[in-house]
């Protein structure tokens, strides 16, 4: 075992000091393999966050959200229809929430604006999230008019704005005093957007959406574990689509390896020739072919991967955000928690290190095989 | 079909695997009828030439398929929250009639792929490579296995359907389903408990005897055999139980969940090392010409099975230490007063 390892370490050793002499042509192609890791990384790393900040944030929604349609659109859940559906054995809250969006035509964009019963702020009064403050240039304490969608004019004052943490909720969100939302919509006291229901034991929730569904028939009963369900398939959908499309340049790369490796310098071959020569075998030059790519591969899966962490977590992944979380005028600000996952570190390594590895091995067999007699000769 | 980035990586990986040993096949044919290490002819030297890149291409494609298994394993229990009804791996196998086979075929070839590199090993070491047709005829051997598992693997993968209501662990180890699953799930605990300790403490018994004289590979390959699915029906029948710490629960893969601190992954590992190193012993066994040996093999073949003995008898000790722990450190007791 110590005299493989001393062998091994000693191949290393003349691997770097070969690499060395060629550095030029070794710089470039980790260049060009560390921005495809780069990329790949950036990917993986934004998607899986990503994942990690929907899961965590929807684990605080209804367990089922009740909406009610008319002629298959959305419509009013009535006083009279959230009481047929309570009480349910298992349910432990049903609650008829008010919200709805606006278009503010000042800023170009949307508003959701919802009532709140617990805690509401004062009449007049409204609490607006971050994305809010920031678009219309307000702080707390100053006056917001909106246009309601029947004509008249409100102004609110702003009495809270939510910090940035939150901002993946309620970047566009305005929460009013229930009288102030009615007044503004002009919707009557008795309706409301949709009701959210609270299900005590988390195995029951099935049961409980069925037995909703036939106490509202018509009505769309959507479950948590469905949302959550939806967003991942989402993520999943944009990122593999994402890397689908980058796997292509890891076959172009791959390509430029095999070129890369095949076409040797003459010194190269001459190298390989007197190697040979002086009793090294084609297992030999073979192996140190190999730690060659390994070691190639090693510094740009790490450079890649250090520049994906830092892309991602620090400069919030300008390149590949718009792809895998959209955009929208008043799109949330959000900081993303820092995670690797192991099998994200396998799944990339399969994507990028494989097949660098398979397509180097051909022309490093090619390069073994050489003839030291014909390439020192210089008819190889 | 589900496009996620395991599926991606899987896909390259096993279609590498399946397309390099099929294009590895007319060498290894080609060696299996006029290999002659004697023979200094040019079809002899270039069949050496070829042995070299097709060896190194394998053992690269193959050393792959242990990290596939386990990439394959974690890409089920992850795509679960994806189908109704699924709570872990067993969910996502299930969703198609090819989950469970795409596995079993992986698991298949993850034990033959080490066979290979065993015998490749222990060929390269020797300067007259007694074991190229052996390990060639287990390369030909390979192939269909290779084929099969990339082919089990692109029908899974395609055929997963967000729409259909899967079935979760709870429902294939209870009473009105297959009769493998509900037969380890109902085995009583007082029989379970001392078969399995006692196989694979015997299994462990055998392997220190295989290191320790330093050759009866095929014994310790008999008792690999055995052990394996004795281990993996304590999983479902006992062990699971005790890790979940609740009387009902036999999934066998719900452990693997980060709830559980991956404890699943430390189970198999040790369990699947082992199995692979007593088979690879009986392997290395069964194939090394014992007439004619050279000096070479002598040395070689006795010291790679004492090595394979040494690590399946700490693969054994670990599983029985493990899971002693785990039956006397859960709060489930299910021994009487135990």
């Amino acid at each position: 075992m110590h005299a493989w390892i001393n062998r091994q370490s000693l191949l290393v050793d003349y691997t770097l000091s070969a690499l060395a002499r060629h550095a030029g042509r070794n710089l470039a192609i980790l260049a060009v393999y560390s921005c495809l890791v780069f990329v790949l990384a950036s990917t993986m790393l934004f998607s899986d966050a990503l994942r990690r900040e929907s899961r965590a944030l929807l684990s605080h929604s209804p367990d089922v959200l009740i909406q009610k349609l008319s002629a298959g659109r959305h419509a009013f859940l009535t006083a009279a229809d959230v009481e047929r559906i309570g009480p349910l054995r298992g349910v432990s809250r049903i609650e008829g929430r008010r919200w709805g969006y606006f278009y503010d035509p000042a800023v170009r964009a949307n508003y959701t604006l919802m009532a709140v019963a617990s805690d509401p702020p004062a009449r007049g009064s409204i609490r607006v999230g971050e994305g809010v403050a920031r678009l219309s240039g307000l702080a707390k304490g100053n006056a917001l008019a909106l246009r309601s969608p029947e004509g008249p004019l409100h102004v609110f004052t702003i009495e809270g704005v939510f910090r940035e943490e939150s901002s993946l909720v309620s970047t566009d969100l305005v929460l009013m005093h229930p009288e102030d939302w009615i007044e503004f919509f002009q919707v009557a006291s008795d309706l409301c957007t949709d009701a959210a229901v609270t299900v005590v034991n988390p195995a029951e929730v099935r049961n409980v959406a069925r037995k909703v569904a036939e106490r509202l028939p018509g009505s769309r009963v959507v479950l948590k574990e469905e949302i959550l369900r939806t967003y991942d398939s989402l993520f999943d959908w944009r990122e593999g689509l994402l890397l689908a499309l980058a796997s292509l340049l890891a076959a172009s790369f791959a390509v430029l390896a095999w070129n890369k490796a095949s076409g040797l310098a003459a010194d190269e071959r001459r190298e390989i020739g007197i190697l040979k020569a002086i009793g090294w075998d084609t297992r030999d030059v073979l192996t140190m072919k190999l730690w060659e790519g390994a070691l190639v591969s090693g510094c740009a899966f790490g450079t890649g991967l250090l520049a994906a962490w830092i892309h991602v977590f620090h400069f919030r992944a300008p390149l590949v955000a718009p792809v895998l979380a959209g955009w929208s005028v008043l799109y949330p600000r959000f900081d993303l928690t820092p995670s690797l996952d192991p099998w994200m570190l396998l799944t990339l390594s399969f994507l990028t290190i494989f097949p660098y590895t398979l397509a180097t091995l051909v022309p490093a067999w090619k390069a073994a095989i050489t003839d030291p007699d014909a390439v020192m000769r210089g008819s190889e | 079909m589900i496009l996620d980035k395991s599926v991606l990586a899987l896909l390259l990986a096993s279609g590498a695997g399946a397309a390099g040993t099929l294009a590895a096949a007319p060498h290894a044919l080609a060696v299996l009828r006029r290999w002659d290490l004697s023979s200094g002819s040019a079809s002899q030297l270039r069949l050496e030439r070829m042995s070299t890149l097709v060896s190194t291409g394998m053992a690269l494609l193959l050393l792959v398929q242990a990290p596939a298994l386990l990439l394959f394993v974690a890409a089920a229990d992850g795509m679960a929250s994806h189908f109704v009804g699924a709570m872990c791996a067993i969910g996502s196998l299930k969703v198609n009639p090819f989950g469970f086979p795409a596995l079993i075929t992986q698991i298949a070839a993850f034990f033959g792929t080490l066979i290979w590199l065993v015998l490749n090993a222990v060929d390269g070491g020797c300067r007259d490579y007694p074991l190229t047709r052996a390990k060639h005829g287990v390369l030909v051997a390979l192939i269909p296995l290779m084929a099969a598992s990339f082919g089990l693997e692109i029908a899974y993968f395609s055929g997963l359907d967000a729409s259909v209501i899967t079935s979760c662990c709870g429902s294939l180890f209870s009473s009105d389903s297959s009769k493998v699953a509900n037969d380890l799930a109902s085995l009583p605990v007082r029989m379970a408990i001392p078969i399995y300790f006692v196989v694979l403490a015997t299994a462990a018994a055998v392997a220190a005897v295989t290191a320790w004289r330093g050759r009866g590979g095929i014994w310790l390959g008999l008792a690999g055999v055995v052990a394996f699915p004795v281990g993996l029906a304590g999983i479902v029948s006992f062990l699971s139980l005790y890790v979940y710490e609740d009387p009902l629960h036999h999934c066998p893969f719900c452990f693997l969940k980060p709830e559980y601190g991956y404890r699943g992954y430390a189970f198999y590992g040790i369990l699947f090392v082992a199995t692979a190193a007593a088979v690879s012993a009986a392997a290395l066994g069964l194939l090394s010409p014992r007439e004619n040996a050279s000096r070479d093999l002598q040395e070689r073949v006795p010291r790679a099975t004492r090595t394979l003995g040494l690590v399946a008898l700490a693969g054994y000790l670990s599983t029985v230490a493990v899971s002693g722990w785990q039956v006397l450190a859960s709060g489930l007791k299910l021994l009487g007063d135990a």
